[in-house]
C-alpha cells in the first residue's frame, strides 16, 4: 500500500507509564501505516505494548499512569494527538471504532443492547430515536444475532460471551467507520465461536471497506486475517512484513523463536516433533528492559554490540523491515 | 516400560457422572440438575497422556476435579491403579492422595503468596509424614532442579518468579510425593507462547523420566495435539470421540471434532481459508441438554433419529470410540 494512500500513519508514537519518578517506555517510537480496507496485524506477548499502542491511537490510554509523550497519529492527514477533546470524541465510535477482548467491560450494563447501538447513531448521525432503534435491530441482524428484535431489548448480562461480542461489533460498525481497531477480539471466546466472529469481521470488512487494525497474541489468528504484520517486543516494533513473508522468512530471532514455539496440529500422518522450540528466559518487565536490544538476553545470536546498542529498524526486502544487528535476509 | 502388559491402568473411570443441583427459593428446593459430567469412561496407562479437549462448559474441568475427589461423584466409579476410590471419605483418601496430584491453570492463584517456595514445595511432605528437616531440604532442592529452578531460590516468595517459573513451582509441588497420575488442568493456558513451550517440554520430559500418567485438560487444540498420546473430545458432559491423536487429527469422524478442527486457526497463511465456522449457534445449557444426540442442534448432518435417540459411544472398526449415528 503506497504511503500516499495511507488512511492511518503512525509516526514515532511514544507512550510512557509514569511509575514514581521514572517514566517507563510502554510504547517506544512505534511507526506503521494502514491503507484503506487493509488489515494490519499487531502481534506480541504480554507487556509488549500492543494494547497500549491501540489505546494511544484514540487517546484512550489510562492516564495516569500512561501518557503520550511523542509522535503523530495521522488519520486522513489529521494528527489525532493534536485534536481537542471534543474533536477526538467525534472521531471515536464514528470514523474510528474499537472493540475489545471482554465486551462486558465496554458495554453499559444498565442499557439494552439495542439502545447502546442507537445512542451512537443518535450522537454521531443525528438520527431520531425511532429510526436509530430500527437501524440498531438491522445491525444486530447483520452480525447474525439470532432473533435480533428481541435481543435488542436484552441487557448485556442476558447475553452469552459470543453474543456480547456480536453486539460490540454491531455497535462498532453501525456508524460505518473507516477504521476498526480490534484488541484481542476473540481471545475470550471458544474456538467455534471465534471462527464465527472472525468470519463476521471479515465479511463486514469486505462489504464496507473498513480498514482493520487487529491486535492479538495469537499467531493463528494473524495468519488467517492479516495482510501485513507488525511484531512487537518490549514496547518496540522489531519486525514488519507482509503476512506470507513473515511466516515464510521471519528475520528477527524473536519472530523466528515465536513461530517455532507454537504447537501445531498435524492434520496428516507426518511425524510429530518431539519437543517444541523454546525461547529461553521470559519477556522483560517494563521496569527492567535491558540496554541495547531488549531481546539480547534471550537471543542465541546476541553479540556485545546487541547488548550495547539498540538496533534500528532496517528495510531488508520489499515491505520487510527488521530491527536486528544480526538478521540475515 | 517395565510394567507387565496386564497391569491395571493408572486410572480408570467408568460412567463417571457429576450433577450439580440447581436450588431455588427460600427453602433451597432442588429444581433441576446441571449435568456437568454425564457418564464418562476412559483409562490412562503409565507413561501415557490422555488429552481432554472441549469448549467451556463441556465438563472437562469437572472431570478432572471429580477424578481427584475434589468434587464428590454423583455416579460411576474411579479406579486408581486398580483400586476403587469412589466411595472413600477424606481420611480414607489420604494414602491415595499422594498418588494423584493436580497442576492448575493459574500458578499464582494456587500458590500461597506468603509462603517461601521451599515451604510450598515441601508442604506435601509434612502432610504425609516426612518430617526430617535435612531430608526435606534435600528433596526440595532435588525437585527444584528437576523442574529447572535454581535451588538457591528456595527462600524466595512466589511473586519473585515469572509466570512460567511459578508453573514450574506448581509442577515441583505436584511431583513431591512421586505421584503416578497428574491431572493437568489448563496448565499452560495463562502463559505466553514462548514460555508455554518451555513448560510443555518440561512436562513431556518429566513424563518420560518418571513414567507419569497425565490427564491433560485444555481448550487449546495445538497444545493437546502436541502433548497427548490419545485424545478425548467432550461436548456437554460427554465424550463424543476418543482416539489415538494421529487418527483423531488426521481423520476426525465426529462432526463436532471436525468442527473444532475446522475452527482452529492455523499459524500458516497458506492454509488460509481452511478455517471455517462450520457450525453455527452456541453450546446449549447443561441444565437442559437437548434430547437425542446433544450435538444435534448444531450438527450440519443431523437427521430425525439424532433428535430423539442418544448415540452410544461405541468402538468403530478403526479402533476409536465414537458417539454418532451417522459415521
Amino acid at each position: 500500500m503506497a504511503a500516499a494512500a495511507a488512511l492511518l500513519q503512525v509516526r514515532d508514537l511514544e507512550t510512557h507509564l509514569q511509575v514514581g519518578d521514572t517514566a517507563l517506555p510502554a510504547v517506544n517510537k512505534v511507526s506503521f501505516t494502514l491503507g484503506a480496507g487493509e488489515t494490519l496485524g499487531v502481534v506480541g506477548e504480554s507487556g509488549c505494548g500492543k494494547s497500549m499502542t491501540a489505546l494511544s491511537l484514540l487517546r484512550l490510554q489510562p492516564e495516569p499512569p500512561a501518557r503520550i509523550v511523542g509522535g503523530q497519529v495521522l488519520f486522513d492527514g489529521r494528527d489525532l494527538l493534536q485534536l481537542s477533546p471534543a474533536e477526538i470524541r467525534d472521531i471515536r465510535g464514528d470514523a474510528i471504532s474499537m472493540i475489545f477482548q471482554e465486551p462486558m467491560t465496554s458495554l453499559n450494563p444498565v442499557m439494552t443492547a439495542g439502545r447502546q447501538i442507537a445512542e451512537s447513531l443518535i450522537r454521531h448521525r443525528g438520527m431520531g430515536r425511532r429510526a436509530a432503534m430500527d437501524r440498531a435491530v438491522e445491525m444486530l441482524d447483520q452480525v447474525r444475532l439470532p432473533d435480533p428484535a428481541r435481543r435488542a431489548r436484552d441487557y448485556p448480562h442476558q447475553l452469552s460471551g459470543g453474543m456480547r461480542q456480536r453486539v460490540m461489533i454491531a455497535m462498532a460498525m453501525a456508524t460505518g467507520p473507516r477504521l476498526l481497531i480490534a484488541d484481542e477480539p476473540t481471545t475470550a471466546l471458544d474456538v467455534t465461536i471465534q471462527a464465527q466472529i472472525l468470519d463476521l469481521i471479515e465479511e463486514l470488512q469486505r462489504r464496507s471497506g473498513t480498514a482493520l487494525l487487529l491486535i492479538t497474541h495469537d499467531l493463528g489468528v494473524i495468519a488467517e486475517m492479516a495482510d501485513r504484520v507488525v511484531v512487537m517486543y518490549a514496547g518496540r516494533k522489531v519486525e514488519e512484513a507482509p503476512v506470507e513473508a513473515l511466516f515464510d522468512r521471519p528475520l528477527h530471532p524473536y519472530t523466528i523463536g515465536l513461530l517455532a514455539s507454537v504447537p501445531r496440529i498435524r492434520r496428516d500422518d507426518s511425524p510429530d516433533t518431539e519437543t517444541l522450540a523454546e525461547i529461553p528466559g521470559t519477556v522483560p518487565v517494563l521496569s527492567s528492559i535491558p540496554e541495547g536490544c531488549a531481546f539480547a538476553p534471550r537471543c542465541a545470536r546476541a553479540t556485545d554490540r546487541c547488548r550495547r546498542e539498540s538496533p534500528p529498524l532496517e528495510q531488508k526486502d520489499a515491505g520487510h523491515a527488521v530491527a536486528c544487528w544480526e538478521a540475515t535476509p | 516400560m517395565t510394567m507387565p502388559v496386564d497391569a491395571a491402568p493408572v486410572l480408570e473411570v467408568e460412567n463417571l457422572t457429576k450433577h450439580f443441583p440447581i436450588r431455588r427459593g427460600v427453602l433451597s428446593r432442588v429444581v433441576g440438575q446441571v449435568r456437568a459430567l454425564d457418564g464418562v469412561s476412559f483409562a490412562i496407562r503409565q507413561g501415557e497422556t490422555l488429552g481432554l479437549v472441549g469448549e467451556s462448559g463441556c465438563g472437562k474441568s469437572t472431570a478432572g476435579k471429580t477424578i481427584l475427589k475434589l468434587l464428590a461423584p454423583t455416579a460411576g466409579r474411579i479406579l486408581l491403579e486398580g483400586e476403587d476410590i469412589t466411595g472413600l471419605d477424606r481420611r480414607a483418601m489420604r494414602p491415595y492422595r499422594r498418588r494423584m496430584q493436580i497442576v492448575f491453570q493459574d500458578p499464582y492463584a494456587s500458590l500461597n503468596p506468603r509462603a517461601r517456595v521451599g515451604a510450598i514445595i515441601a508442604a506435601p511432605f509434612a502432610v504425609h509424614g516426612l518430617t526430617d528437616p535435612t531430608e526435606r531440604r534435600r528433596r526440595v532442592a532435588d525437585l527444584m532442579q528437576r523442574v529447572g529452578l535454581d535451588p538457591d531460590q528456595a527462600a524466595s516468595f512466589p511473586h519473585e518468579f515469572s509466570g512460567g517459573q511459578r508453573q514450574r513451582i506448581g509442577i515441583a509441588r505436584a511431583l513431591a510425593l512421586n505421584p503416578s497420575l497428574i491431572v493437568c488442568d489448563e496448565p499452560v493456558s495463562a502463559l505466553d507462547v514462548s514460555v508455554q513451550a518451555q513448560v510443555v517440554n518440561l512436562m513431556a520430559d518429566l513424563q518420560r523420566q518418571l513414567g507419569l500418567a497425565y490427564l491433560f485438560i485444555s481448550h487449546d487444540l495445538g497444545v493437546i495435539a502436541h502433548i497427548s498420546h490419545r485424545v478425548a473430545v467432550m461436548y456437554l458432559g460427554q465424550i463424543v470421540e476418543m482416539a489415538d491423536k494421529h487418527a483423531l487429527f488426521a481423520n476426525p469422524r465426529h462432526p463436532y471434532t471436525e468442527a473444532l478442527l475446522a475452527a482452529a486457526p492455523e499459524p500458516d497463511p497458506r492454509a488460509r481459508g481452511r478455517r471455517r465456522a462450520i457450525i453455527t449457534g452456541e453450546v446449549p445449557s447443561a441444565a437442559n441438554p437437548p434430547p437425542g444426540c446433544r450435538f444435534h442442534l448444531r450438527c450440519p448432518l443431523a437427521q430425525a433419529r439424532c433428535c430423539s435417540e442418544p448415540p452410544p459411544l461405541r468402538r468403530t472398526d478403526d479402533g476409536r470410540m465414537l458417539a454418532c449415528h451417522l459415521r
